[in-house]
């Protein structure tokens, strides 16, 4: 049903939990859908230097939020928003149709930290 | 790895003893029933041997038993057959919301043709009130099929007084028994049903096997037309080697019945008394009235699929009613029509158990299970806080 890759990120999570002091802060989904993401980012520089997160949801939505939080660690913000539902789908080694929501929730929930992040500093 | 295996509610492994009837007539008894010889004959009687073996299973007469390739062929037969065979009387009928998917999507199969179709909601506990079904009955009203108990919440439905209920207004009463035969008494009798489904999977026989009770001089139209096999209501040659296990299955289960029961009801009890002390673990279904090998939990602020990859990692293997390990993604209607919310539906886990299960099975899982709950609340958003925040929407 789901890669190896994808097994291994929801078996050995990476970045999991919060970052007290962060400089964005990204919520995307409802607990009454069955998925919800937390993502916390730190940026000095314009870089994400750190990233975690929280999730509520499957085995699918848990790999996305860890895959997630590996590609935008060390990527500028706007590299950063060039991270699509489909590029994390493909680091994952794809993903079963049915749970291509997962992929949309986890790049929603990282530009959302974005766009917080962007509110907080007054960046345009 | 050693397996432990915690899913009997899908299906169970065949017992050796159906497996060792069964040969010969995947073998050299390979004869059509219908055939005058010899060889005919012993496939002919092997399937009579099985209807007795079936019949006396539920307490019916063999002619009442009728067989078929699965529970959901039953129960499909079941509703559209009685609806079917009384549409001139009515086009109204009654179901619960505890309904497996082959009776309710049957049932909205049959709202397409024109039938209207009376939900019965669930109380807490996932229980149909009979009060509900004697109010729900109108003058259009032909059939009403409300399942024996549900293997998602495993809760026994008070089926006695709802079928009296049906008889008093000369209303037809099917039951899916399919989680039940084998597994508790099943009186056809005693419940004064028309017509009964079950399976023969459920009870250690092969899969590809089940039965229809319908008590003598019922109508019904047929599912499937052709020959005069099964008394020219269920057309198509008899899969003898299936209905000789299904059979085999329903003696030893009639032998073994309540040794298999109290075995697994001790069981049952100790992983619900060890889960149900965790914080936010909620027992589903009824706490007494329930299938004896079957404790169903929901988690709350973690997610019925997490779970099982995790157990399954650990050779544990069990279900869940939640919507992510459904390809509908939709939330289990059983437990939200007994009040469960949206939110906390998604934590369902379902352990089923079997005679196979030892003490040191259940140990594992409880010990497995109470670790990766901590594991999975751990990387929740909603553990520490609950669910008050992201709950906009709901």
């Amino acid at each position: 049903m789901y890669s190896k890759k994808l097994m291994d990120h929801f078996t050995n999570p990476r970045n999991v939990g919060e970052i007290p002091d962060a400089d964005g802060i990204g919520m995307e989904g409802n607990p009454t859908c069955g998925d919800a993401m937390k993502l916390f980012i730190t940026v000095k520089d314009n870089v994400i230097t750190d990233a975690k997160f929280q999730t509520f949801g499957c085995g699918a939505a848990i790999a996305v939020s860890s895959m997630i939080t590996e590609m935008a660690k060390g990527k500028t913000i706007e590299e950063a928003l060039a991270i699509t539902k489909e590029s994390v789908a493909e680091a994952l080694d794809g993903m079963p149709p049915q749970k291509m929501h997962c992929s949309n929730l986890g790049a929603a929930a990282l530009h959302k930290a974005i766009d917080d992040y962007r509110e907080r500093h007054g960046a345009q | 790895m050693k397996i432990r295996y915690f899913d009997h509610a899908a299906t169970n492994p065949l017992h050796p003893e159906a497996l060792d009837a069964m040969m010969p007539y995947l073998k050299n008894e390979y004869g059509n029933p219908l055939g005058i010889y010899d060889l005919g004959q012993n496939a002919r009687d092997a399937v009579e041997q099985a209807r007795q073996e079936t019949a006396l299973l539920v307490n019916a007469k063999p002619a009442e038993i009728i067989f078929t390739a699965s529970g959901a062929e039953a129960n499909n037969f079941a509703l559209k057959g009685l609806a079917m065979a009384r549409q001139n009387d009515g086009k109204h009928l009654i179901v619960s919301r505890a309904e497996h998917h082959s009776i309710t999507n049957t049932a909205r199969s049959l709202e397409k043709l024109g039938w209207v179709v009376t939900f019965l909601p669930l109380d807490k506990y996932g229980t149909v009130d009979p009060q509900a079904v004697k109010n729900a009955i109108n003058k259009e009203t032909t059939v009403i099929s409300v399942i024996h108990a549900s293997s998602e919440i495993g809760t026994i439905e008070p089926i006695k007084e709802i079928a009296r209920i049906a008889g008093e207004r000369g209303v037809a009463f099917h039951t899916d028994a399919v989680s039940t035969t084998g597994n508790i008494p099943v009186d056809v009798k005693e419940l004064e049903v028309d017509a009964l489904s079950m399976s023969a999977h459920q009870f250690y026989g092969p899969k590809g096997a089940g039965a229809l009770y319908l008590k003598q001089g019922s109508r019904i139209l047929p599912l499937i037309y052709g020959g005069i096999q099964e008394g020219g209501r269920r057309a198509g040659t008899e899969n003898v080697p299936a209905i000789v296990g299904m059979g085999k299955a329903a003696a030893l289960a009639v032998r073994e019945m309540d040794a298999r029961a109290a075995h697994v009801k001790k069981l049952r009890d100790r992983l619900i008394d060890g889960l149900t002390k965790i914080d936010k673990v909620h027992l589903t279904g009824h706490p007494v009235n329930r299938l004896p090998g079957h404790a169903s939990f929901v988690v709350e602020y973690i997610e019925g699929e997490g779970m099982l990859l995790m157990l399954a990692a650990k050779g544990v293997y069990a279900a869940s009613g939640s919507a992510c390990t459904s390809k509908a993604l939709k939330s289990s209607p059983v437990l939200l029509s007994m009040g469960v919310s949206s939110s906390m539906s998604h934590g369902s886990i379902v352990l089923s158990l079997g005679m196979d299960n030892t003490d040191e099975d259940a140990d594992v899982v409880l010990a497995e299970l109470s670790a990766i709950i901590n594991r999975l609340r751990e990387m929740s958003p909603f553990a520490k806080s609950g669910w008050g925040e992201l709950k906009e929407g709901e």
